[in-house]
């Protein structure tokens, strides 16, 4: 049993005066302690959304189906009853623009506090000793947290923010976009520092990105999605060196590399709109190499290697080794 | 380069075409310095007047059919470069030359037809493009304010020509949509045809990709790639990003707390840094194979408060290999010994 399970979730958006839209459509995953794992993709591929259904965050207009199991509970079973017990204290989220999102009257370390309270695990100068602590396994000097977040640069906003996420001890972070507003040497600053708590401390961690290298830096795994669903999973070595979906093989061609040698080009086209079914493969009409089989046949996720699947019905082609 | 350039105003054109050796910019020893706002009680206690030193003696030289990167971190002082080169912050020192005329020296009566040879592309095209405007109106209205094209039919043609530059083809469909109708790869397309619709000599473009996904950025890149080499107009991308810098630019500078640290061309700065900003930053460049794990040589802290410069070299104090004269003596940018090309320089005592 893995610690965190995802199977066939689903999530759709009722947005009024509008089409209802499918953003997730059978998302499936799983995870084990401190192991790191990338959800990439463009934006509105429903890799956010895809989290905040983990969280039990997603707005008021949606709705979810499928199951999200952490240890063997599927906490999405009773709505907001049963995400509750399990939110912050197993399940921790590092949110998008998160070292703008601090409270700026409230002093860091209060900030930080708080959780604790809310969840009952530390109260008064219990749960403030802990915000100091937390604040240093971050980085951050714990007098700090006497100080208003305006004090703070983004980079110590932003371990403010992870500190926060780790108030309660949980056992999985899902970090959404953590380094996208910051300057490379303070993304390495954070990335290090991610990575370090995901092997020290045993966190399963969840990187949200649109950035192909950062993924590739800090995690063993990563998904890719496209319109809604993961069309490859696998080891980011094997995602790299042989994709067996063409999305994620363009994509790696569009990302500029510092030694690459190889022309970047851009993907033509931009990604379906989810507001209506989808026939056939949804990066149909953005592939290189479609079939005519493409056009009205949807590609399921499945094995091509160890530890490896994609959707192309170009995998068929192919004799599994 | 094309019909719209001829059409303008002959000034810029006159002087690059009576001088052809000189370079299309040449920027030397610029200055620009923002003042601390001091409260009333500080003013009264005759508290001395404090200077952000944003850009600290910059100087450097682009060529037409160029694309020179400007890199750093946030607050090097790349971004308030490129505002003074615009005129929109007035330098306190240094000379800006754009075909041989120095735009400092200029009143704002005698800048203003210059202001088309030089036009700004932005980060932002969510932003930068008036949500109420259609692209028509977007790219046609910067030819109104500099009194190009005698009637909408020509206006509208030369909107046209901007837009199939621009990679919007066929452009028809796209004159009467709004922002709001178009990807963000496609209004940043409306607004490069918007910059290109003045002929400029010299395009700015401040972050032209990073709000873009990752998969249209190579087409933007790409688009400003073939207008620099198919024109004569020269191209400076402020970037952050050392990849987009490596692969598209000719010649990479790289500023640290308002100086240029290291330049030369792009090869020579990505493959054999020297200066040892460089080098770190260099380091902590996440690369696409997962296999090119190399341990990132990451800085401690954050750069430095631009308003107290460190004295001597201002990137001592970060600095894993400084000595004892790196505080004392300040390096000018200077041929290291260990560089393959006479155009790559320096800033560091110990290259």
């Amino acid at each position: 049993m893995s610690l965190l399970e995802v199977t066939g979730l689903h999530v759709w958006f009722e947005p009024p005066h509008a089409a209802e839209v499918h953003a997730v459509q059978g998302v499936s995953f799983a995870l084990d302690a401190g192991e790191r794992f990338g959800l990439v993709g463009e934006s509105g591929c429903g890799k956010t959304t895809t989290i905040l259904a983990l969280m039990g965050l997603l707005p008021p207009n949606s709705s979810a189906a499928g199951e999200v199991l952490i240890n063997g509970q599927n906490i999405l079973a009773g709505g907001e009853d049963s995400v509750q017990p399990y939110r912050w204290k197993d399940v921790a989220m590092v949110f998008q623009g998160a070292m703008n999102a601090l409270n700026p009257v409230k002093k860091v370390g209060w900030q930080i506090a708080e959780p604790m309270a809310f969840h009952g695990v530390a109260q008064g100068a219990t749960a403030r000793k802990r915000a100091g602590e937390l604040l240093e396994m971050v980085g951050i000097p714990a007098a700090a947290g006497e100080r208003y977040p305006h004090e703070f640069s983004g980079g110590m906003r932003q371990r403010a923010a992870i500190a926060m996420a780790l108030a309660c001890e949980p056992k999985i972070l899902l970090a959404d976009e953590p380094t996208t507003a910051l300057d490379v040497m303070v993304q390495a600053q954070i990335l290090e520092l991610l990575t370090g708590l995901s092997r020290d401390l045993g966190l399963a961690l969840v990187l949200v990105t649109h950035d192909l290298p950062v993924v590739a830096q800090v995690c063993e795994r990563a998904a890719v999605m496209y319109a809604g669903e993961i069309v490859e999973a696998g080891p980011t070595d094997t995602l790299y060196h042989a994709p067996r979906h063409p999305y994620t093989r363009l994509l790696f061609a569009a990302t500029p590399d510092l030694y690459g040698q190889d022309a970047v080009i851009s993907i033509p086209g931009a990604p379906p709109r989810l507001d209506s079914e989808v026939a056939g493969c949804p990066f149909r009409p953005r592939c290189d190499v479609p079939l005519e089989r493409c056009a009205d046949e949807h590609p399921d996720l499945r094995l091509v290697g160890a530890a490896h699947c994609a959707a192309c019905h170009r995998n068929d082609l192919v004799v599994a080794p | 380069m094309s019909e719209n350039g001829k059409a303008g105003p002959a000034t810029a054109g006159a002087v690059g075409t009576t001088a052809p050796k000189v370079p299309l910019l040449e920027v030397t020893d610029l200055k620009t310095y923002y003042q601390v706002r001091r409260g009333l009680t500080e003013q009264l206690a005759r508290r001395p007047k404090l200077w952000v030193h944003a850009v600290d003696g910059v100087s450097f030289r682009l060529a037409r059919g160029e694309m020179m990167a400007l890199v750093g971190e946030s607050g090097c002082g790349k971004t308030t470069t490129a505002q003074t080169i615009l005129g929109m912050v007035k330098p306190n020192n240094g000379s800006i030359r754009l075909n041989g005329t120095d735009l400092v020296k200029l009143d704002e009566r005698r800048l203003r037809p210059l202001r088309r040879t030089l036009q700004m592309i932005y980060q932002d095209p969510y932003e930068s493009l008036d949500p109420r405007f259609r692209v028509r109106d977007s790219v046609e209205e910067p030819m109104l304010v500099h009194g190009i094209g005698d009637s909408r039919a020509q206006r509208e043609k030369l909107a046209v020509e901007a837009l199939e530059r621009a990679g919007l083809s066929p452009a028809r469909v796209f004159l009467d949509r709004f922002p709001h109708e178009l990807s963000g790869g496609q209004r940043q397309r409306v607004a490069i045809a918007a910059a290109l619709v003045l002929g400029p000599d010299l395009l700015l473009a401040d972050e032209p990709v990073s709000m873009l996904d990752v998969s249209v950025r190579a087409g933007v890149l790409s688009l400003l790639d073939a207008l620099r080499r198919n024109g004569d107009m020269g191209i400076l991308m402020i970037t952050h990003d050392l990849s987009t810098a490596a692969r598209f630019a000719d010649r990479i500078a790289v500023m640290y707390l308002g100086r240029i640290v290291e330049q030369g061309p792009a090869s020579d700065v990505v493959r054999n840094p020297q200066h040892p900003y460089t080098k770190a930053l260099l380091s902590v460049v996440p690369k696409r194979d997962p296999r090119e794990r190399a341990a990132p040589q990451i800085l401690t802290g954050e750069t430095p408060n631009p308003i107290e410069v460190p004295a001597g070299c201002r990137f001592h104090p970060r600095c894993p290999v400084a000595v004892e004269s790196c505080r004392l003596e300040d390096p000018q940018l200077r041929l290291p010994a260990g560089a393959t090309t006479p155009a790559h320089q320096a800033a560091c005592l110990l290259v």
